[in-house]
């Protein structure tokens, strides 16, 4: 078994200064950084370290935030909610069973159009109770109207925590932005990692200029009004609009941050994928083991590529069918499941943007990591092997290391 | 600014609910709310809790409001405007343009104040932020068609406690929620009704001056769901407190103090008889059920006697 890590695992590049933290921690300097007005959080295993990080920074005064320390999830958002309203930039952070607490709410900052930032350190929802990472949480919100963008590993849930706050408060969007980590693999594990000067990213983000404010008490605006039959489906149609256009606008703020960062996202990232005849599609920290696999069955000779997407909402559906145009056969791998559905949910999203180009392929999927359960280089190349053959039927195959029998 | 409560001053003022909204004929809800942003004497940001005054007011592309307002949900209006003036801290501390005096006003009802609200008030009220909520307690679930809810007291027709066969209304008295705010230890806390505007003005002025949260239950009596005729409704208020069924009184940083005494208290059974909502109580075969209610009632009424002659 090969142990050494390929060099073209990517190494953390580009600009700023040398820390080895946690990724909740990473995140909780780009918080700092972006300098929210008002911060609400409840503890909950794993997000808690982004928390208590941020809570030293209010106590040693090193930020202007109003920090709401509240009694609840459904509170945090409540209280960013109003905050965003006010005028204010407002930001929170949650993991599973306090994502689906606030789940009500979800649909409230997308339909009122607060462009307010979350960190959703990923952690299985409830029951039985786990605290350890799947999707279950993230794909829950998948449609509340929330832009969701996920990393994979602390760097990437840096920088993306201070792209998100330009993303969301864009005139042209307007919309919350989630922005994913995966418990625990991410938010505890210590990593080596890049921070940009407090006043670089002070400048990238600049000041929320927010079109209507509860505070500007000249203009007296009623915000979350009721609306009916005669207006309502216009104004979910300017929510979708607005998605769509989110889409260019992360794009040119991906190029923008490069400028200050060295360091070059895409709405999806490819894998030695221009040449591959066997190709997976990932969300998340999992992308760096099955990075590691490419480059070992590459080195053997197999043509293994790989897709992680980093936008999930808005979905870039073209940019995904054109990255995996000439792969032969392409594996998914879900780490939430949908039951009594056709397929879960990332495997659903390829297939409907590849069938939307008119591409057919073949196209297997797996279910991987539900409640933590580790997924390993062995059961990726499993995915890898399995998608060479032929004999194989598509759909969905089955579950990465699942213990068989009851 | 403070407000002269002369009512000819108060006449001549500008309504900040505008007229032409939905609320019912007789309901009380738009007094109170004219009465309390008439009292506060300086601009306010009003959070609105999902309800009759939020349906009826906010109809998209209308507004009844002269004031800022935003509604999120039915149960988080207190965490609403907890946010709100989070923000204004934060605004003012980095300098920005944010106008310096300004209320913080909550109006929710009795459904989002003592059943799904009370976890959202009761974290505002300990993490001690600026703000004033109203209760506009008509004793039910009046938006969704008149359901019981724990500010129903004993015997109480609604259409989730009906009258039937073996139980003759609502079996559970009511939760006494002004006294759970009191005990939250915040500066600010009293009870008040529409009929006695002066009562309720002069509470509002004081809540609004404190630094830190302030509650007000504010009974707002309901033509629809208390089956009366709606020219009624200032009257039935006046009983209310006559019956001693919702005394007026306040708890100014913990001194309990009775702001108005019935100089002759009235039997329960005037409460009773004016509302079609207690019609089979007065059927004689329920005359314990009556006699058990003004029970609850003098205890209570005692209680309050000996609370507010404490010092």
């Amino acid at each position: 078994m090969a142990l050494a890590v390929s060099s073209r695992v990517p190494p953390v590049h580009g600009l700023g200064t040398p820390v080895a933290l946690d990724g909740g921690t990473l995140v909780a300097h780009a918080m700092r950084q972006t300098r929210p007005d008002v911060v609400a959080a409840y503890p909950i295993t794993p997000q808690t370290v982004i928390t208590e990080a941020f809570s030293q920074f209010v106590a040693n005064g090193e930020v202007h935030t109003e920090f709401v320390p509240v009694e609840s999830e459904h509170a945090a958002l409540s209280v960013c909610i109003g905050a965003a309203a006010a005028g204010a930039r407002a930001q929170t952070a949650t993991s599973g069973p306090g994502l689906a607490l606030m789940w009500e709410l979800l649909g409230v900052a997308s339909g009122m159009r607060l462009p307010i930032v979350m960190h959703l350190c990923t952690r299985a929802l409830s029951a039985p109770i786990n605290i350890l990472c799947d999707h279950s949480d993230a794909m829950a919100m998948r449609d509340t109207g929330w832009l969701l963008l996920f990393s994979e590993n602390g760097q990437e849930a840096y920088d993306q925590a201070i792209i998100a706050v330009r993303l969301g408060e864009h005139p042209q969007v307007l919309l919350p932005v989630a922005n994913v980590l995966d418990g625990f693999i991410v938010t505890h594990c210590v990593e080596r990692a890049l921070l940009l000067p407090d006043e670089v990213v002070s400048e990238f983000v600049g000041e929320y200029q927010p079109a209507y404010a509860l505070l500007d008490l000249q203009r007296p605006v009623t915000v979350g009004g009721l609306d009916f039959q005669d207006f309502h489906m216009e104004h979910k149609r300017g929510q979708v609009e607005a998605m769509a256009r989110a889409k260019g606008v992360l794009e040119g703020l991906f190029q923008e941050f490069a400028e200050i960062s060295g360091r070059i996202y895409r709405l999806v990232e490819p894998y030695r994928l221009a040449d591959a005849e066997v190709g997976v599609v990932v969300l998340g920290s999992t992308a760096g083991t099955v990075r590691y696999v490419v480059d070992r069955l590459r080195a053997r000779g197999v043509r293994a590529g790989m897709l992680s997407i980093r936008s999930f909402r808005p979905f870039p559906a073209l940019e995904v069918a054109a990255a995996l145009a000439e792969v032969k056969a392409v594996g998914v791998l879900d780490r939430a499941l949908a039951p009594g559905a056709s397929a879960p949910p990332l495997f659903s999203d390829i297939a409907s943007a590849l069938a939307g180009v008119g591409l057919s392929k073949r196209l297997l999927g797996w279910v991987y990591g539900i409640g933590g359960r580790e997924v390993l280089p062995q059961h990726i190349e499993g995915v890898f092997h399995t998608l060479a053959d032929p004999s194989v039927p598509p759909g969905l195959v089955g579950w990465l290391g699942l213990r068989e029998g009851r | 600014m403070p407000v002269t409560l002369a009512l000819r001053d108060l006449a001549s003022q500008t309504d900040l609910l505008a007229p032409g909204h939905g609320l019912c004929a007789g309901c009380s809800e738009s007094v109170i709310v004219r009465l309390v942003l008439h009292a506060l004497g300086r601009p306010a940001v009003v959070s609105l809790a999902t309800g009759c005054l939020e349906v009826s007011t906010t109809r998209y592309p209308w507004t009844a409001w002269r004031v800022p307002v935003i509604h999120s949900a039915f149960e988080n209006s207190a965490a609403t405007i907890s946010g709100v003036e989070a923000a204004w801290k934060a605004l003012r501390r980095r300098g920005k343009a944010v106008p310096e005096d300004v209320a913080f006003v909550v109006f929710a009802g009795d459904g989002a104040t003592y059943d799904i609200g009370l976890q959202w008030l009761s974290g505002a009220m300990e993490r001690g932020h600026r703000f004033l909520y109203i209760c506009l307690n008509n004793e039910g679930y009046m938006n969704t068609g008149i359901q019981r809810s724990s500010a129903t007291i004993s015997w109480t027709w609604t259409t989730t406690t009906p009258v039937g066969r073996v139980l003759p209304g609502k079996p559970q008295w009511r939760k006494d929620l002004t006294a759970i705010a009191a005990a939250h230890g915040i500066p600010y806390v009293a009870q008040t009704a529409p009929h006695h505007w002066k009562d309720l003005m002069q509470k509002v002025q004081k809540a609004v001056r404190v630094d830190g949260p302030a509650f007000i239950n504010v009974l707002a009596p309901c033509n629809r769901g208390w089956r009366y005729p709606p020219e009624e409704t200032i009257r039935i208020s006046k009983l209310a407190v006559d019956t001693c069924i919702w005394p007026l009184y306040e708890v100014e940083r913990g001194q309990w103090r009775l702001t108005y005494r019935p100089s002759h208290k009235l039997p329960i059974q005037a409460w009773l008889e004016a509302q079609g909502r207690f019609a089979h109580l007065l059927r004689e075969e329920h005359r314990p059920l009556v006699e058990e209610i003004q029970q609850r009632v003098d205890q209570e009424w005692e209680a309050l006697l000996q609370r507010c002659s404490q010092r």
